[in-house]
């Protein structure tokens, strides 16, 4: 990973012709090698969240497979139950192998999930609020503008607080502390479109309003819906695991990522970095490669930016 | 016993060392958690009543193993069936000069139950007991019925002068107020930040060796070592069990441990025949396994609690066989911690009707005792081992205590199997038998945390008349016979009681205390 | 103006009266505070009448209409756990996450925006890669994992600063501040790098995407055409309007590092009320984490007001957009 972030023998070359703007898109993406190993790295870490169950020798849920007697020893220590911890376990026995993996699950989980639902739910009150104008318009972005000027980190503390711990509580949690960045970016990029001829042209022939909208103007929203939706995503992720060292995030028998490094804090001063450490570099590598890859995309899409 | 014998010679060779060496030295101590206020009344909190300790005297106290020895009372024993007399120290005199009398005492004790705001005050200890001034140096308590606690009762309540009998808690936060006759005096108070106090020169006792003393509230544990570690704190409380291996390998850094008062135990529905969190393997409803003594006996065995002190503990704890440790008043020489025996376990639960156990799940806090989350994970561990598949639900102890005490919608306690503490503030047994064992009734106030409702006659019967008997030696064999009975019964499974560590830099130790208080007063130079 | 600061003001009033139906009854729904509060040794009787103090056995609606009558005369309640009026403790708190916040902000401001404007004027540079890597790793780090490495590095292992705590206080022009003692400024200096450290990523960002994208733009290129000096053209026509989105970005970051002070207080023991908020949040101090977030609630939405009035006097050509709204 750091290999690729610190190659800067990162030279544009020129791409070859291209017809659809889709393969346009793809070709200037994979220009960039960064941003091509960030995204195959993050499609190799869900791919091995998916498969988490049949790639590791242990369920780190079920107690039965789990045992104090493993507790605390470091990497490459055999356990009870006779296989090999390559990463150590952890307080409470958990092969850390098996618990990343199992984590990047949780919190993968989480960070789309929340991702998804708050891009729907602001998609929705953009287009709304960019199409309808006047009073509503009005309304609705005061709302936005409120919730935006509260910092997300304080909203989905808040939001934990009075919901409790648990997935489920996180994720609403999160669309809550969410939703209005997609929202103003919906109808920022809207208003744009709205003015646009194609719009006045498609409304002269008589296309109904929510036809124009979902149709024409959608469309034409996604790219930066995208670009924010990967930053949201990793932000997402990161809070979950700072809502967990806060003491108010998901329940520790069956740690996210974010637990895992929050159980591993307390290990720090004691030489027992693998506690700690591999959880870390475990968020660090899928915050950091959704990051890049946002990082490009947000480079490729910005039309203003085009030489 | 060993740990409380040690601690106590050490305790003695300190105080013949302390008393000349009175010099101009300051100390400052990073504490894992921080009192709520100054009003020594105000809330019956551990980290409160340590703080009031250095400004207020208590007219008996406590030592650093909880037994009593005199403080502003010089004797105090009773006189008939219903009185005990105390007689006061005279020449005692308040940080504001004037004299300490009768008259300071009764009115701390018209205070102390009745403090504006109070989220929980000291009418615990005060019920039922009324003090009359007899002369100036003597005050009678007397109660309705005969009360062999009156001493521990009367040294949980810190004395404050009759300024303070005015005041408000503000104004024992604010400094103007909080005079007594305690070792220290009210320098400044910035909560969150810190509290300063200096010495008390003209202290009726042995003279502090500390000039003046600063407690710095650092409750994020690897906060606090690390503060200790860059020298921003010559000492801090409650090391982390994590960093105590670390800790005794660095020259700079002095390590004190002792056993507390508190045992960390599982509590069992003992009251429904359909429990909540109880279930056949599969989900299936069963009648409460948790209501045969053999399955609880089975429970006891099946756990390891050798594993959970040297594997979850780091070493730093003690196995425990029933409800204090060794050498506290009321314990019994005739139990061991019951032994690990998976198979012997196995077999009781077969012999109960359980071959393949079942289904249960354990609750605990995850913020409240130390380790506690991965305790209760170890013990789910253990049990799903024997067959009793066992889930974990831990939860902050904002939500936990509520939902334990009476969480179910009938207001009754809403879970089947709970991990939680208790610390014998009184330092004998009485305490925890009291509130955990006894039969849950309001009325009488007995039963109050019996959150697994066990209930038996016999059991309940030697607990209150060792409540009523005055004479030591009796009342000493009727708790350990209480004791006895409960464990035998598996009233609740004592796993382990906590060891408390407390790190300073070198050349200073500290006096470990039963009751886990940090005082300035216990901190040497060796 | 004056009417876009009136209908501002109102719907902050309405805004504020709202989100304490909010919170009022969503903090009050979780745990139970009086198995938080009581002393293991009380009995039932003495649990009774710690409700009845704390005022917990009136139905909720009730507690609601009690706080809404003492919060008119300026009374948020007493806190469960100290006893002292939960506006008094946030407001005593509150200087010292002020001072932290400030600290920060500035640390970001005069860190990141150097560091983005390099990499912006010199993207294909190998410094500038490495500045945009690093403010990845910015906020990609997790606050509480960073502030234990930098008291580790630079407290334990360098003695350079102290760990934890804030200096000593000092005084200038009648403020109050430990940023007026050079003990306070060590004190500080942890902390608020800890806090700032997302915002220096983010000013780095910022400043990048802003220059990069002035750059191309005509009147720059005229400027260059006129034969300018470059170092005019960045100085003052490309940082004028670079600094619009910035001012603009960080004026609503600095609420954020109000939020985020939480993780940075907690680990650096820092007394401000971020640290008092996720302690009355986990010890279920109702009253003091309803008045914490009426009075953020009432503190954003005036930094709100004041960016907008800022924006709207930066750049001539935004108007006040909802006056006809």
């Amino acid at each position: 990973m750091t290999d690729t972030v610190t190659d800067h023998s990162l030279t544009p070359t020129k791409s070859p012709k291209v017809e659809t703007p889709f393969q346009r898109f793809r070709a200037e993406f994979f220009e960039s090698r960064i941003a091509t190993a960030a995204l195959g790295i993050f499609l190799v870490i869900v791919l091995l969240a998916i498969l988490a169950p049949w790639i590791t020798p242990q369920n780190p849920y079920d107690l039965g497979q789990v045992s104090v007697m493993d507790g605390r020893l470091p990497p490459g220590s055999e356990a009870f139950d006779g296989y090999t911890m390559w990463l150590g376990s952890d307080g409470s026995g958990r092969d850390l192998y098996s618990a990343i993996l199992y984590g990047l699950r949780i919190s993968l989980t989480v960070g789309l999930a929340s991702g998804v639902i708050a891009l729907l739910i602001g998609m929705v009150i953009g287009l709304v609020a960019a199409y309808a104008g006047g009073r509503t318009e009005a309304f609705i972005m005061r709302i936005v503008d409120l919730q935006l000027s509260f910092p997300a980190s304080l909203v989905a503390l808040m939001m934990v607080a009075a919901l409790g711990k648990g997935v489920d509580k996180i994720i609403l949690a999160l669309v809550i502390a969410q939703w209005a960045y997609y929202a103003r970016t919906v109808r920022a990029t809207a208003l744009v479109e709205r003015g646009k001829e194609y719009v006045e042209a498609a409304q002269c022939l008589g296309i109904s309003r929510p036809r124009i909208v979902f149709r024409h103007i959608l469309p034409n929203c996604m790219a930066p819906l995208i670009v924010v939706g990967t930053v949201q995503t990793a932000s997402a992720i990161s809070l979950e695991a700072t809502l967990s060292f806060l003491g108010v995030g998901l329940p520790q028998t069956e740690p996210s990522i974010g637990v895992l490094i929050a159980n591993g804090f307390e290990y720090m001063l004691s030489g027992r970095y693998w506690i700690s450490v591999f959880p870390g570099v475990a968020l660090l590598l899928t915050v950091v490669s959704i990051n890049l890859v946002g990082d490009h995309l947000r480079d490729v899409l910005n039309p203003r930016l085009k030489k | 016993m060993r740990k409380l014998a040690s601690a106590t010679a050490v305790a003695v060779g300190i105080l013949a060392f302390g008393v000349g060496a009175v010099s101009a030295e300051k100390l400052t101590i990073g504490l894992a958690s921080e009192p709520t206020s100054l009003d020594p009344h105000f809330h019956n909190l551990g980290p409160n009543n340590a703080m009031s300790v250095h400004i207020f005297d208590r007219l008996i106290a406590q030592d650093e193993n909880q037994r009593l020895s005199p403080g502003l009372a010089v004797s105090w024993e009773p006189i008939d069936e219903l009185t005990w007399e105390f007689k006061l120290r005279e020449g005692v005199k308040f940080h504001d000069g004037s004299d300490f009398t009768a008259d300071d005492v009764v009115c701390t004790m018209a205070r102390a139950p009745d403090v504006p705001n109070s989220p929980s005050g000291y009418g615990t200890y005060l019920k039922g007991k009324e003090v009359v001034k007899i002369d100036d140096y003597t005050v009678h308590f007397k109660t309705a019925a005969p009360y062999p606690l009156m001493g521990n009762d009367i040294s949980t309540i810190p004395v404050i002068s009759e300024v303070g009998c005015e005041a408000t808690t503000e104004d024992f936060n604010a400094g103007t107020a909080a005079i007594g006759t305690g070792p220290f005096k009210f320098q400044s108070y910035t909560p969150g930040e810190s509290i300063v106090l200096v010495r008390n020169d003209g202290y009726w006792g042995d003279a502090p060796i500390w000039s003046e003393v600063e407690f710095r509230p650092i409750t994020s544990g690897p906060s606090r070592v690390a503060s200790l570690l860059a020298g921003d704190v010559d000492m801090i409380s409650g090391v982390p069990t994590t960093d105590i291996t670390t800790l005794q390998g660095n020259d700079g850094i002095q390590l004190s441990q002792g056993v507390s008062n508190r045992v960390i135990y599982l509590h069992m529905d003992q009251f429904r025949d359909d429990s909540p969190f109880v279930k056949a393997n599969g989900g299936g409803d069963i009648k409460n396994p948790l209501m045969d003594v053999r399955v609880r006996k089975a429970i006891s065995m099946a756990i390891n609690r050798d594993a959970i002190v040297e594997r979850v503990m780091e070493g730093v704890a003690l196995p425990a066989g029933q409800l204090l440790p060794e050498g506290f008043f009321g314990v019994s020489d005739n139990l061991d911690v019951v032994a690990y025996d998976p198979d012997g376990a196995k077999a009781l639960l077969a012999e109960a009707g359980f071959p393949d156990g079942f289904e249960m799940t354990i609750h605990g806090p995850n913020d409240r005792y130390i380790n506690d989350a991965k305790i209760a994970e170890a013990i789910a561990q253990m049990l799903t081992r024997v067959g009793i598949k066992t889930a974990v639900e831990t939860m902050p102890r904002s939500v936990y205590f509520g939902r334990a005490s009476k969480g179910s919608p009938e207001g009754l306690p809403e879970f089947s199997f709970i991990l939680v503490g208790w610390g014998a503030g009184s330092g004998e047994a009485s305490s925890p038998l009291k509130s955990l064992i006894h039969t849950h009734d309001k009325d009488a106030g007995f039963g109050s945390s019996n959150r697994g409702r066990h209930s038996d006659a016999e059991t309940d019967e030697l607990i209150e008349e060792a409540l009523r008997t005055v004479d030591d030696a009796k009342r000493q064999e009727l708790l350990a016979a209480a004791t006895e009975r409960a464990i035998e019964n598996v009233a609740i499974i004592p796993t382990h009681f906590q060891v408390n560590t407390w790190a300073a830099k070198k050349g200073l130790s500290y006096i470990p205390r039963t009751d886990e208080y940090t005082l300035a007063t216990g901190v040497v130079k060796e | 103006m004056t009417v876009f600061v009136i209908r501002r003001l109102l719907q902050a009033m309405l805004v504020v009266f709202l989100m304490s139906v909010i919170v009022f009854f969503g903090v009050n729904i979780v745990g139970d505070p009086v198995y938080m509060l009581v002393s293991p040794d009380a009995d039932q009787a003495d649990i009774e009448a710690a409700i009845r103090r704390l005022g917990l056995d009136r139905p909720i609606w009730e507690q609601y209409w009690l706080f809404l009558k003492g919060a008119a005369q300026g009374d948020l309640g007493d806190s469960f756990v100290f006893g002292e009026p939960a506006l008094k403790l946030i407001l005593h708190h509150m200087p010292a996450t002020m001072e932290l916040a400030f600290s920060a902000l500035f640390l970001a401001i005069v860190i990141g925006i150097p560091l983005g404007l390099y990499a912006g004027l010199y993207p294909d540079s190998p410094l500038s890669k490495g500045i945009m890597a690093g403010s990845i790793l910015g906020f990609s780090l997790p606050t509480f994992w960073v502030g234990l490495m930098l008291i580790m590095l630079f407290a334990v292992e360098l003695r350079w600063v102290p760990a934890t705590g804030r200096g000593d206080i000092g005084s200038f022009l009648g403020i109050h501040s430990s940023l007026f003692t050079l003990d306070g400024l060590s004190h500080i200096f942890l902390p608020a790098l800890n806090l700032a450290l997302l915002k220096i990523s983010l000013a780095i960002r910022l400043t990048r995407a802003g220059v990069r994208e002035a750059m191309g733009q005509d009147y720059v290129k005229y400027a260059r055409a006129k034969g300018l000096s470059t170092r005019r053209i960045i100085l003052v026509h490309v940082m004028k309007n670079i600094m619009i989105p910035v001012v603009t970005v960080m004026g609503l970051e600095f609420g954020s590092l109000i939020g985020f002070s939480v993780v940075t207080e907690s680990i650096f023991a820092w007394p401000g009320m971020g640290k008092l908020l996720i302690d009355a949040i986990l010890q279920l101090d109702r009253p003091v984490v309803v008045a914490y977030l009426m009075i953020i609630v009432l503190f954003f939405v005036l930094i709100n007001l004041i960016v907008d009035i800022l924006y709207s006097i930066l750049d001539p050509r935004v108007r006040l957009q909802d006056q006809g709204a």
